[in-house]
């Protein structure tokens, strides 16, 4: 679990390049042949200082254990991609969320259970982490706002060879900017 | 957007491993016929010529194919002719002999191979190398004697890629085929996995999870530099290079579901190579070039197909079972490996691509990511043993067996790289 301190450090400096950047989460293809020579530390951004009382309510929302929009994890059954009924109260919530702050990005990331191909299960977990992407796309998301990539079974909440381990890591996680 | 300093100490100048993290190797099984053969001590230099020595001993013995014969107390001079009755007499085949010279950093290795029932000689050759070169020279006598007795080259002296993950640091490594000389290319935190080498040896291709999505770089060995070959919307993985090294066909899901696309190796002139509703990862080209084999759900189970270059519709390849992944042919292209499920247990298999005949090569239950010796005969894989992950190789006749692991770490993701010009 992660520290909620930190989070919402992350999240403000998140909060705040969001509002003055227009970078899409992940950018487009890199033009052909740029170096990453050296490690790929992303340079700390000055923000400047905003008064925004509409990122400060999203702010508190999202670290808001009673907020709608607390939770992040969409579970799917065994070889399934759609997502349950237990689940689209919560997915309307994130979405009805990304209409309000449409300067939020968000990372949806899928997983996969542990068994089988590594290449294999980043597309199962990427078609999770779709499903999650165009239910909120059709509750009113702007396409721009939200990315669905995989992390296959390569980061397991969960590592035990069980059923009710793996049926944790069947999972989509909806990152909000700063999150990831 | 990533706010956090990512750990990638990218180790460009290739960072040489403690003991500890070196891949040790185990030889599980052998071949039912081994030739009978003596490897004279090396003369020369004494430390030079114990290290070759012992290194061509380890190399034909784990190969499976060998059976070394005993070679102390008979004279073993590379220049006299050798006594062909006691080596006889010894049951040897064939006689290896040889010496290491040199002084400062300039060395020479010297071999002579024999053929002790006919009494010939079958290879004489030296080269001449650094004294950090040694092992490197070890290998080739190894190739060769390997190449005059079976009549295939050798694989000693190519290298392999790994990932080695320990808690919370993934190591992209690269070691020589006997597990020896394991450096790191590029170290994370985040995980890295699908290396596929370039057919020229000189880079790898892999994903990187370090931007907190799948991104495909290839990264130049010898320059000590990567490039971000796919970074577009969506996941990037699976980059399998083409046999001219020109283009990588690889897997995005830019426009929705994971799909097959190639492009240059630069990062330039993408274009699209399947389109189903489906699934369709994991490619790997034919070794002429004509084919991509992939896997793809589109029949309901995860099955392997192929698909011309050009593009075109899909032929399926594997009907048996519910569970076939991961296609990757032989350098030869005369077979295919691939992981099967059979009752849950996740099975390296081969299929020969001409009759469809398919033979199950392991009794394990997790194997991954198969790979071929650039000489058809071994298949190096990842599997699972005692809830570590390792690497294990097999023959394609299934019979000699090798595992290779590291002490406190999982290793997985191997792949076998070219053969070294």
């Amino acid at each position: 679990m992660r520290s909620h301190v930190a989070l919402a450090t992350a999240l403000t400096a998140a909060l705040l390049l969001a509002a003055c950047s227009s970078q899409p989460p992940a950018p487009e293809q890199n033009p052909a042949g740029v170096s990453e020579g050296k490690s790929t530390t992303v340079a700390p951004v000055v923000a400047p200082v905003t008064t925004e009382n509409a990122d400060a309510a999203a702010l508190a929302a999202l670290k808001d254990p009673n907020s709608a929009v607390y939770k992040r994890s969409v579970f799917f059954d065994f070889d399934q991609y759609v997502i349950k009924d237990e689940f689209k109260p919560l997915v309307d919530a994130h979405a009805k969320f990304l209409v309000k702050y449409p300067k939020l990005k968000m990372l949806i990331q899928g997983n996969a259970d542990e068994r089988g191909s590594r290449e294999y299960n980043l597309a199962l977990g990427q078609k999770r982490a779709e499903a999650i992407r165009k239910a909120l796309v059709l509750l009113g998301a702007n396409e721009k706002q939200v990315e669905a990539v995989s992390l296959g079974k390569e980061k397991p909440r969960c590592t035990e060879s069980t059923e009710s381990c793996w049926a944790q890591n069947r999972r989509g996680d909806m990152l909000y900017s700063g999150e990831f | 957007m990533n706010l956090r300093p990512l750990l990638l100490a990218a180790a460009f100048a290739a960072v040489p491993l403690s003991g500890l993290a070196q891949l040790s190797i185990e030889i599980t099984g052998a071949g039912a016929n081994r030739i009978p053969v003596a490897i004279a001590d090396f003369g020369g230099d004494p430390t030079a010529g114990n290290a070759v020595t012992s290194i061509v001993r380890a190399d034909l013995e784990r190969s499976g194919l060998f059976r070394l014969v005993d070679a102390s107390g008979l004279p073993a001079s590379d220049t006299a002719l050798p006594p062909y009755a006691d080596w006889k007499a010894r049951g040897a085949d064939a006689l290896a002999v040889g010496s290491v010279n040199g002084a400062g950093t300039r060395f020479e290795t010297r071999y002579r191979l024999y053929d002790i029932q006919k009494q010939t000689q079958l290879a004489g050759q030296a080269w001449a190398h650094a004294a950090s070169q040694t092992r490197l020279a070890a290998h080739r006598v190894s190739d060769s004697i390997y190449l005059k007795l079976t009549g295939e080259p050798g694989i000693f002296s190519t290298r392999i890629a790994y990932v080695v993950k320990s808690t919370g640091r993934y190591e992209l490594q690269i070691a020589d085929a006997d597990g020896a000389n394991a450096q790191a290319a590029l170290v994370s935190r985040e995980p890295i996995i699908s290396p596929t080498w370039s057919p020229d040896g000189s880079k790898l291709a892999y994903v990187s999870f370090e931007a907190k999505k799948p991104i495909v770089y290839v990264h130049d060995l010898t320059a000590g530099r990567r490039t971000v070959i796919a970074n577009f919307k969506g996941s990037n993985s699976a980059p399998a290079w083409s046999p001219d090294g020109r283009r990588l066909a690889l897997v995005l899901t830019k426009d929705g579901n994971s799909q097959i696309y190639t492009i240059n190796a630069d990062g330039s002139g993408l274009s699209r190579l399947t389109t189903s509703l489906d699934i369709d990862t994991e490619p790997a080209y034919s070794p002429d070039g004509r084919w991509v084999y992939f896997t793809s759900d589109r029949g309901g189970s995860p099955q392997i197909f192929r698909v011309s270059a050009n593009g075109g519709s899909a032929e399926r390849i594997t009907f048996s079972g519910n569970y076939n992944v991961t296609p990757r042919p032989s350098p030869d292209g005369k077979s295919l490996a691939y992981i099967s499920r059979t009752d849950g247990r996740f099975q390296l298999t081969v299929m020969d691509l001409a009759s469809g005949q398919t033979q199950v090569l392991t009794d394990s239950t997790k194997d991954e990511s198969p790979t071929f010796a650039p000489n058809n005969r071994m298949i190096l894989y990842a599997t699972e043993i005692g809830g570590r992950g390792v690497l294990a190789a097999v023959s394609a006749d299934g019979r000699v067996k090798q595992k290779l692991s590291v002490q406190a770490a999982d290793v997985r993701e191997p792949s076998w790289g070219p053969f070294v010009k």
